[in-house]
């Protein structure tokens, strides 16, 4: 029988896995989206007009499954983790609070603009809505990971009488330690994420033969960003890394898969199979020195192990390990892609390369793969606490019955794959049908129903009795 | 600030949080609610699209109250939501069902019909969770030691199930009159006709809930008549049938704009009519406003924020409401 508390776990991570891909997804379209506005309005060239109209349908489509799954996470820390919710509240509530009214409300309220109301308040007033969402939508990544970094390394704060976290300095709590790093490594995911994408649907096109002017732009426009973005993210990574290794040390000896410390030089383990029981590696595959070198850029330079952490302080280590080995494994296969798209640019092959529009085919899920193995990585590695070396996970969840919070997950399971497996069925035959020449088979949705008369004569108060 | 106790300005503004969400997605809802009672396709097309542009902005109210309570609030937060747990998760499905059918059904020809369910099945379950989450909170949750005390079906009462159906019967009433301002033709004939008995049921609901709410707690009734409340509490029968009589009228002169206000009306005077039941309680019946806040500094520095954005919210959202106002033409906006 699992545990109540093990069932909570499981629901959060399943909630917040299906959430997390779509803010991401949206952060890099809504930028997207706004750059290609933006390129419409100063070129005037329409193969600019055809690539908005056709990744905001797309945009559309994922925004809403971001605000469904969205609206469930903002209830489900009261609902399974109303302890937590209760101690930490006074901190991690008005991050929360901020991410609604500064981020939120203002998507909401010009995504209708930006959706159907170009010909309603005109090119720059659209254009301003665009912007608007996509400002939304970075400020909403700033509250949340600023949230959820305070967690990993809390920071302005005092603990009261009955054991809530009282805030005492807000930008300590606001800036805490890991925030910076984590802000710009989820910022820079979600941009690889979208190129990643877009370069696949583009890709695919291409492959097909059905590669027209906006096509092709759209896949110049992908690999330019991946070239751009990837080698950054992969720096970002190292500082982040670096970052955690001095705030949440237990976590990257689990991503490391140091059991013991090593005061002359530690190994890179670059594969093996940790067992936390007998605390080993078994089967490793290493190379000696090179995680000191990385970790502390000193070849001989000392790294402590997991034995120095009380066992009962340990996250799990075989999760985390290899969460992260997948997560930099992807990071690197985007650099080759980036690295390809380059090559064939400068061989002015960049459209015709039938190889490297399969490999771009092929990546599109990645940045979505990655993200979820650096989400697992950093947040079971903070395990098995969820305010850092303060708060446990077990004393966290609410006074749960397990059945409740079982049938619920079930439910979730049920519910979240019905929808959102149609959904990302239906974004995907958006994705595949060429920019410009919409779904001809289908009518029209809202989008276009932007025919309503704006005459006066139309106003509700001129119908008063 | 003003002399006033900084939490019960918080108590406030989640009030008015929470009032905002339900009038605003109160008749979303009410458009999901009503889809059965379309002719056909091109008719649930129309009421669709009446808000496809807004609604995203009204859920968001939803998630200020939820976020709110979060933040200002957390014990009750901390208590509401384990001991409300199936009204509020069934609730969050049903939401997620109504939310994509904004988009998904016009993404599918096939499956066109299954997103018009979803829609309408989405947007009652949702009613009815809502409502019954409020007679469960009307009733009284038991707290201990900073957490819910009561059992996992405490939320299931006769009284609860009839404050979810009047709360669905309310906001039917709702989209019908909004559909009666939004569109034209034989459906907005339909709607309004629609909105009539819509308007009797929801006023014999409110009778009735009014009546057994003093029985769930004999202090709801003290409530309603100590001073300065009493004043409002005698005068609400009052405003209550001044509205539902000028609701009535407009309905019957066919105006578009006044039922519609005077159905808002009524939530309004209702909501203030709970408040009153609750005041000085944010969970009753021992959860006070004041014990339940967070510390200060987090109501502080929350309301600085909150004092300068909520105006420039509503200015944006109003906004966007008059850039999509005035009539839906079927006949238009397809090509």
């Amino acid at each position: 029988m699992l545990s109540a508390e093990l069932l909570a776990r499981l629901q959060f991570a399943f909630t917040v896995s299906f959430h997390i891909v779509f803010p991401a997804f949206s952060i890099g379209l809504a930028s997207y989206l706004a750059v290609l506005n933006g390129l419409w309005l100063l070129r005037r060239d329409p193969t600019y007009l055809a690539l908005f109209e056709h990744w905001k349908k797309i945009f559309a489509v994922a925004f809403a499954m971001g605000v469904v799954s969205g609206i469930v996470m903002s209830y489900q820390f009261g609902t399974n983790w109303s302890v937590f919710s209760d101690r930490a509240g006074p901190v991690i509530g008005p991050l929360m609070a901020y991410e609604v009214l500064t981020a939120f409300f203002l998507e909401a309220g010009f995504l209708g603009i930006m959706l159907f109301g170009r010909e309603r308040v005109g090119d720059g007033l659209h254009m301003f809505a665009t912007l608007m969402v996509a400002a939304g939508t970075l400020i909403s990544a700033t509250w949340i990971l600023s949230a959820n970094s305070w967690m990993h390394t809390p920071a302005g704060f005092r603990i009261a009488e009955n054991g809530q976290f009282q805030p005492q300095d807000w930008l300590r709590i606001i800036f805490n330690p890991s925030f910076p790093y984590r802000l710009v490594h989820m910022v820079l995911a979600a941009y690889l994420t979208t190129a990643l994408v877009v370069g696949a649907a583009a890709g695919w096109l291409l492959r097909r033969g059905r590669g027209d002017a906006a096509t092709r732009r759209m896949f110049s426009m992908a690999m330019g960003m991946l070239a751009l973005v990837a080698p950054l993210q992969i720096l970002a990574g190292d500082q982040h890394g670096l970052n955690t290794l001095e705030h949440q040390p237990a976590k990257v000896m689990a991503m490391e898969g140091h059991f013991d410390s090593h005061p002359d030089g530690a190994p890179l383990i670059l594969f093996g199979w940790p067992d936390q029981q007998a605390k080993t590696v078994h089967w490793p595959v290493q190379i000696p020195n090179l995680s000191s070198l990385i970790l502390t850029h000193d070849w001989t330079g000392a790294l402590d192990g997991l034995d120095t952490i009380p066992d009962q302080d340990e996250p799990p280590v075989l999760i985390v390990f290899w969460s992260f080995r997948v997560m930099v494994a992807l990071g690197f296969a985007m650099l080759g892609l980036a690295i390809w798209g380059l090559w064939a640019r400068w061989r002015r092959r960049l459209y015709t390369a039938r190889g490297l529009h399969l490999a771009a085919f092929l990546m599109g899920p990645a940045g979505f793969a990655a993200l979820l193995a650096g989400w697992i990585t950093t947040e079971v590695g903070r395990q098995p606490f969820t305010v850092y070396g303060l708060m446990r996970t077990a004393e966290s969840h609410s006074p749960l019955d397990a059945a409740a919070v079982g049938a619920s997950l079930a439910a979730f399971v049920i519910v979240y794959f019905f929808i959102f497996g149609a959904g990302i069925f239906y974004l995907l035959r958006m994705m595949s049908t060429p920019p410009g020449t919409g779904a001809p088979a289908l009518r029209e949705g809202p989008i276009r129903t932007a025919g309503i008369t704006p005459g006066p004569a139309e106003t509700p108060r001129q119908h008063r009795g | 600030m003003f002399g006033l106790d900084l939490s019960f300005i918080w108590a406030g503004i989640i009030a008015f949080a929470v009032l905002v969400y339900v009038i605003l997605d109160g008749f979303d809802l009410g458009i999901g609610i009503l889809f059965p009672f379309a002719h056909d396709e091109g008719e649930r097309d129309v009421m669709m699209n009446s808000v496809a542009p807004v609604w995203d902005g009204n859920e968001t109210w939803l998630v200020l109250g939820g976020g709110g309570l979060f933040a200002v609030f957390p014990l009750a937060y901390a208590v509401v939501m384990p001991a409300l747990y199936a009204p509020i998760i069934v609730m969050l499905l049903a939401l997620i069902f109504r939310g994509v059918a904004f988009e998904y059904r016009w993404r599918t020809r096939r499956w066109k019909r299954v997103w018009d369910f979803g829609f309408f099945g989405g947007s009652v379950a949702a009613a009815l969770a809502q409502g019954v989450a409020l007679g469960a909170l009307v009733q009284g949750i038991a707290v201990q030691d900073r957490a819910y005390a009561g059992g996992w079906w405490d939320w299931l009462t006769a009284f609860s199930l009839l404050t979810g159906v009047a709360l669905l019967i309310g906001y039917a009433l709702l989209g019908a009159t909004w559909l009666n301002l939004k569109l034209q033709g034989r459906i907005q004939q339909h709607m309004r006709a629609l909105a009539r008995p819509a308007a009797l049921a929801t006023l014999a609901m409110l009778g009735l809930v009014s009546i057994l709410t003093p029985l769930q707690d004999p202090t709801y009734a003290a409530r309603w008549f100590r001073w300065p409340s009493a004043l409002y509490s005698v005068a609400v029968p009052a405003l209550v049938l001044a509205t539902a009589w000028r609701l009535w009228r407009g309905l019957a002169r066919g105006e578009e704009l006044a039922p519609f206000l005077c159905a808002l009306g009524l939530f309004v005077w209702a909501y203030i009519g709970i408040g009153i039941s609750f005041y000085p309680m944010i969970v009753p019946p021992s959860l006070g406003i004041a014990e339940a806040a967070a510390p200060d500094d987090s109501l502080r520095f929350a309301l600085v924020g909150t004092a300068v954005l909520i105006p420039i919210i509503l200015a944006y959202t109003a906004y966007a409401y008059w850039v999509f106002h005035g009539k839906i033409r079927p006949e238009e906006g397809y090509h």
